[in-house]
């Protein structure tokens, strides 16, 4: 990401490589290293999600209408990030950084419903401590709130960029980074409120 | 280049007769039962079948370096990068020797597949075997006496080795006999052996365990007749204490070299207990549903009832 | 709160070798510190070498890295094998296992993570971006970054020397072993802690190159023109990619358990240990093949420019390489077949394995046909080639033996697994990586060695390895398991002495390596490279000045064959004197590598004691320095073209003379 990116206009560089294409390609690779990663915890919690150790379940804790909402602030935060990423083609700098900000208002509420049910886990004695199946399911959520709590950081450090250059070639490539990792933890969060939400609740 | 080549040739020589000597004293060459001379064979086979293509392949190489060592007059095609008759061999002779192989691996791998109980006129005998920190304790459920660090049994019975662990992984393991099996906390694994020898063979843990590891050792007596085991069974529920609960809580501290102990008694189903205080916590318990991969739960035991009803609703 | 977690006095090791070797280590350091005072060489060291972005560079200092560690790793074997030549017929020699267990500990990771990996990615650095004809990697602020986290790892395993202790758990750390439970001391901490920082770097490194690879080769080489180093090394990095995932989330989840009780792997609970050591065999084997890949590409180099002739069948090679990738995938669960899996899930993860030694053997015969009506030139990085065909034949062979499970159910764990991936290891990747140091010397440091020591250290390497690791193969056959810490076998007795004696063989290898370095810093001048092409190479680094310019290429070369180089002196188009220059366009030195670097080490250091505050700090500053760095201006600068134009006429002028 901080390869050096200034477009110089004023230089003639045909053998100097597009790093632009460079920088969004790498990322690319990089998300799939991270989705390995995610594979990971998931295999994990394949394994341990039975191992209960005399404990709650799934079934006895999970709110499907709090991880619902949590859910639908997260999808509708994707959407949004997609109006950020067309103001942003479109060098609208105004329309970038509104669009920018209701996407992290949302993140912000997925984030806010999942801490509250940690909070409110551990607080009735269902810490990750518990058993192998909390372990294994506050670790895989965690990840991906780390995840998102990191795009958020990312949102604002990509907001104070675009208010204050506008959207350079460089800017916009950041952008489309952001815009690449935040649409993939949707992914993965539409994998990980499938398998341990909706089956786990089933 | 010919010194190049007699050193290695002399190694090569080295390395078989070292394989073969080492036939003669002990040890996995040297095996006195059947699982183990299968095993043996097994390796000798596989090693000829390699040696086939290493053996050429090392005897290529030397030859070539030789022969097209620089001034040497030789043929020089400095672009003859490529030719399809060479490279279908060269696919083709490694293709062939793994089809092979991996034939004789597939036959041999379920033939010595530990889990399977060894054909035998004889009924197999139970030893439940339970890896401490940093000793091996053995239980004889069907006799009611346990040792410590000291296995008999007779020879040409097949023994059916249930094995767990109270702690660290370790792995059971009679060179001579051989097949070894890892022990791991809160689960069953099984394996199958017999010795058609009489003899006392060297048993050890061959999986590192910590600080005490190198003392883990047992000895395994195969005794010549059956009369001769049961004097040994006499002689452990003579001299032994009884192998209590509280009595196992004192074994299971951490002890290195421990000396050989006897039990006249022990407590039903503690072999049981030892797995059921990890495998309590695991959602699994339709594994001993599966006698083939998991432990038998022993007659007359109850599961706790906090465990069953949750793992009807979590099994799908 | 105690501000320094769990460090205190006792904290330091009160073993008289352990001790001996600080003051050792100080003294060297002390006097390496007053040295390059004293040349008031510091500046310079900042400026030109820790903050580079220079990939020639970085290779460089990935290597020295690799030498340091080496040293540090084979003092470990050497006491292993001397404690086990002492320690026979019941006596308990001179390490006690507190001692002994963390040495073979720390010599496995040592080996593979710090030595291995930083010489197979050092070599990488150097070569790759010149073969394909560009300026630079992709990223060359990140490749500078993972050079420092590998070093931030390194620090800790060797802070862990003198503050504490190193794991007792075997280089695989398997849990309930590694947990809480049984390992309570902070070993297993700095394991994770030295593991995980330099994992990180690793995987960026692959990421790395992998774009650049994929993105920045010269105009007209397609991917099947690309040399077969750098085909073996985007493998490497495709593996990379797909395998340290693993082994960070592996680490992360010991982590979670040891810290803040977790239950991934623990006994009670729930946890489940067997899902560790499938996490880390899933990335532990793909990491043999990380390590051996570029190897076998090495060898295709080194076969096919000294024998003067093209590459046989690289095509065949490349396949070969792609087919080893992925099957390194899928072949995991033999390292534990005696975990008791069903005789169905062993004979296809055992058959899988075998399948390996047929890219494998393919490639042996590829070199084989290579050197076929060929020149063969006798020089150190052909005999290394040689030594290796030999060598990793047998091991190929014992290998293959212990993928049969039948076998590997009386083999498993014994001193002859030990000997079989020594046998690849050494024989494979070692001798391959020296094979390149001597190959590559010349190209990176711009002066020859003295062929004459490279041979001596050859013998020495692998008379020293036959006679070190053969009895070992015995040893497996005769029952002795591995990490034992004394034995009472007398018929183990003299396979343990003679092993010994060559690890001592192997010891003079290595001082012949330094021998020779040393030498040829004091000889220099006398042996300087003025062509560029000692050995008239085929791919593009050869074309270039040695060592290349700071731009790499004056003028991006068009690549029309695998032989670049060979074609361009065949067609005259070899040396030719451009017209005119246009400006390049550089990345500029950074600080931030070595900074972040050294905020990692704090942050690992501060987790492995505790020390709350630091790591929090340390942790922040981390994404700051970020953050910082992706908004530092001057990150590039452009060379002008007279000034490129003089230094490419300097070496132009200095090829005539010859």
């Amino acid at each position: 990401m901080s390869t050096n990116m200034s477009a110089h206009a004023d230089a003639h560089h045909e053998e100097h490589h597009d790093t632009g294409r460079n920088t969004t390609f790498g990322f690319w690779i990089y998300l799939m290293t991270d989705c390995i990663l995610f594979s990971c915890f998931f295999a994990t919690y394949a394994v341990l999600f039975m191992n209960t150790a005399g404990g709650v379940s799934g079934k006895d804790i999970f709110d499907l209408t709090l991880v619902g909402g949590g859910t639908a602030a997260l999808l509708f935060s994707s959407i949004t990030f997609g109006f950020a990423m067309i103001s942003a083609y479109k060098k609208n700098k105004g329309g970038t950084l509104f669009w920018l900000a209701v996407t992290f208002v949302f993140g912000a509420v997925f984030l806010g419903l999942e801490v509250y049910e940690f909070h409110h886990l551990i607080h009735a004695g269902h810490g990750p401590d518990k058993s192998a199946f909390l372990t294994a399911f506050f670790s895989l959520v965690g990840l991906h709130g780390f995840h998102v709590t990191a795009g958020m950081i990312w949102i604002i450090v990509m907001f104070c960029e675009v208010s204050k250059s506008g959207l350079e070639n460089r800017t916009v490539t950041r952008l489309s980074c952001l815009s690449l990792f935040w649409h993939f933890l949707d992914v993965i969060w539409i994998c990980v409120f499938s398998f341990v939400y909706l089956m786990g609740a089933m | 280049m010919n010194l190049l080549l007699t050193r290695n040739l002399s190694k090569i020589a080295l390395a078989a007769l070292v394989a073969l000597l080492a036939g003669c004293q002990g040890g996995v060459l040297d095996p006195k039962g059947s699982i183990g001379a299968q095993e043996k064979e097994l390796i000798i086979t596989a090693t000829i079948l390699m040696l086939l293509v290493v053996i050429p392949v090392i005897l290529m190489t030397l030859y070539f370096a030789w022969k097209y060592r620089e001034g040497s007059g030789e043929a020089y095609e400095p672009k003859w990068d490529h030719s399809t008759k060479i490279e279908a061999v060269v696919w083709g002779i490694p293709i062939v020797i793994i089809i092979i192989l991996a034939v004789i691996t597939y036959k041999s791998t379920h033939a010595l597949n530990p889990y399977k109980p060894i054909e035998s006129d004889e009924d197999h005998m139970t030893v439940e075997v339970v890896s401490l920190n940093w000793k091996w304790l053995f239980i004889y459920p069907d006799l009611g006496i346990a040792t410590v660090n000291e296995l008999a049994f007779p020879k040409d019975v097949p023994v059916e080795f249930k094995i767990t662990s109270a702690g660290t992984m370790n792995s059971f393991f009679i060179p001579q006999l051989g097949s070894q099996i890892y022990s791991m906390a809160g689960m069953e694994t099984k394996l199958h052996l017999i010795a058609n020898e009489a003899g006392t063979f060297d048993g050890i843990s061959s999986n590192y365990s910590g600080h005490g590891f190198t003392g883990m050792k047992f000895k395994a007596i195969a005794t010549p007749t059956k009369e001769d085991f049961n004097a040994w069974v006499e002689k452990v529920k003579t001299s032994g204490e009884a192998l209590s609960t509280e009595r196992y809580e004192k074994l299971v501290e951490p002890t290195e070299y421990h000396p050989v102990e006897y039990f006249g008694t022990v407590k039903d189903g503690l072999f049981f207990d030892i797995i059921w205080e990890y495998m309590g916590d695991m959602g699994r318990i339709d594994f001993y549903g599966k006698p083939e991969y998991g432990a038998t739960k022993p007659e007359g035991v109850v599961l706790p009832e906090r465990i069953a009803p949750k793992t009807e609703e979590a099994s799908h | 709160m105690n501000l320094l977690g769990k460090l205190s006095w006792d904290s330091i090791p009160h073993d008289p070798i352990v001790i001996g070797t600080l003051i050792v280590i100080a003294i060297g350091g002390a006097a390496l510190f007053g040295l390059i005072t004293k040349l008031q060489k510091w500046g310079w060291l900042w400026r030109e070498w820790l903050t580079s972005v220079d990939h020639k560079r970085l290779g460089i200092m990935y290597i020295i890295l690799a030498f340091v560690m080496l040293i540090r790793g084979f003092a470990d074997a050497i006491m292993m094998r001397t404690q086990l030549a002492v320690a026979t017929n019941g006596s308990e020699g001179y390490l006690p296992p507190h001692h002994y267990d963390q040495i073979f500990t720390a010599h496995g990771v040592i080996m593979i993570i710090f030595m291995a990996m930083p010489f197979m990615i050092g070599l990488m650095n150097i070569v790759v971006p010149l073969q394909i004809g560009a300026r630079d990697v992709a990223f060359p602020f990140l490749n500078n970054l993972s050079f420092w986290l590998a070093v931030s790892g390194a620090v800790l395993v060797n802070i862990s020397l003198g503050l504490g202790e190193f794991a007792m758990t075997g280089w695989v750390a398997y849990p309930p072993l590694s947990g809480l439970e049984f390992s309570p001391g902070v070993g297993v901490d700095y394991y994770i802690w030295a593991l995980q920082i330099s994992g990180i770097g690793t995987t960026l490194t692959g990421v790395n190159f992998l774009v650049t690879v994929i993105k920045m080769r010269a105009p007209g080489m397609k991917l099947m023109q690309m040399p077969i180093f750098t085909w073996t090394c985007t493998w490497a990095n495709v593996l990379i990619v797909a395998s340290f995932p693993i082994l960070t989330a592996a680490l992360a989840m010991l982590t979670l358990d040891r810290y803040l009780d977790f239950h991934f792997f623990t006994n009670d609970l729930g946890g489940n240990s067997m899902m560790y050591i499938n996490l880390f065999w899933a990335w532990g084997h793909p990491e043999v093949y990380i390590l051996v890949l570029p190897a076998f590409g090495i060898f295709s180099e080194i076969v096919s420019t000294y024998t003067g002739k093209r590459l046989f069948g690289y095509k065949s090679m490349v396949y070969a390489s792609g087919a080893i990738s992925i099957l390194g995938f899928i072949v995991w669960l033999h390292h534990f077949f005696t975990m008791g899996s069903s005789a169905s899930v062993n004979a296809f993860f055992g058959i899988m394995t075998m399948i390996i030694a047929v890219p494998t053997g393919v490639k042996l015969f590829n070199w084989l046909f290579t050197m076929y009506k060929g020149r063969v030139r006798m020089e150190p990085p052909m005999l290394w080639t040689i030594g290796f065909i030999i060598t990793f034949s047998v091991g190929g062979m014992t290998g293959v033996l212990l993928a049969i499970p039948g076998a590997d159910y009386v083999l498993h764990n014994s001193l002859f697994l030990i000997a079989h991936f020594h046998n690849t290891i050494i024989g494979g990747a070692v001798f391959g990586y020296l094979a390149g140091f001597a190959f590559w010397f010349p190209k990176a440091m711009g002066f020859h060695l003295n062929p004459k020591i490279g041979k001596f250290s050859f013998w020495c390497w692998f008379i020293g390895f036959f006679v070190a690791f053969m009895p070992l193969y015995v040893l497996g056959f005769l029952g002795m398991t591995r990490r034992l810490n004394h034995t009472d076998n007398p018929d183990w007795n003299i396979w343990l002495y003679i092993a010994a004696g060559g690890a001592f063989i192997i010891a003079l290898g290595i001082a012949a390596q330094f021998v020779q370095l040393i030498l040829g810093f004091i000889q220099k001048d006398k042996n300087l490279d003025k062509t560029g092409d000692p050995w008239n190479g085929h791919t593009l680094e050869w074309s270039l000045s040695s060592p290349p310019q700071f731009y790499n290429f004056a003028k991006i070369p068009h690549v029309d064959d695998i032989d670049t180089f060979t074609d361009m002196k065949e067609k005259g188009t070899a040396y030719k004197r451009e017209e005119s220059y246009e400006p390049i366009h550089m990345p500029s030195n950074t600080n931030a590598g070595p900074i972040m670097g050294a905020i990692a080490t704090a942050f690992g250091f501060a987790m492995i004691w505790h020390i709350w505050w630091l790591a929090g700090a340390s942790f922040i500053g981390l994404i700051v320095a970020f953050i910082m760095r992706a908004y530092a201006k001057d990150t590039d600068y452009y060379v002008q073209p007279d000034e490129v134009a003089r230094i490419e006429n300097a070496h132009l002028d200095n090829v005539a003379k010859g």
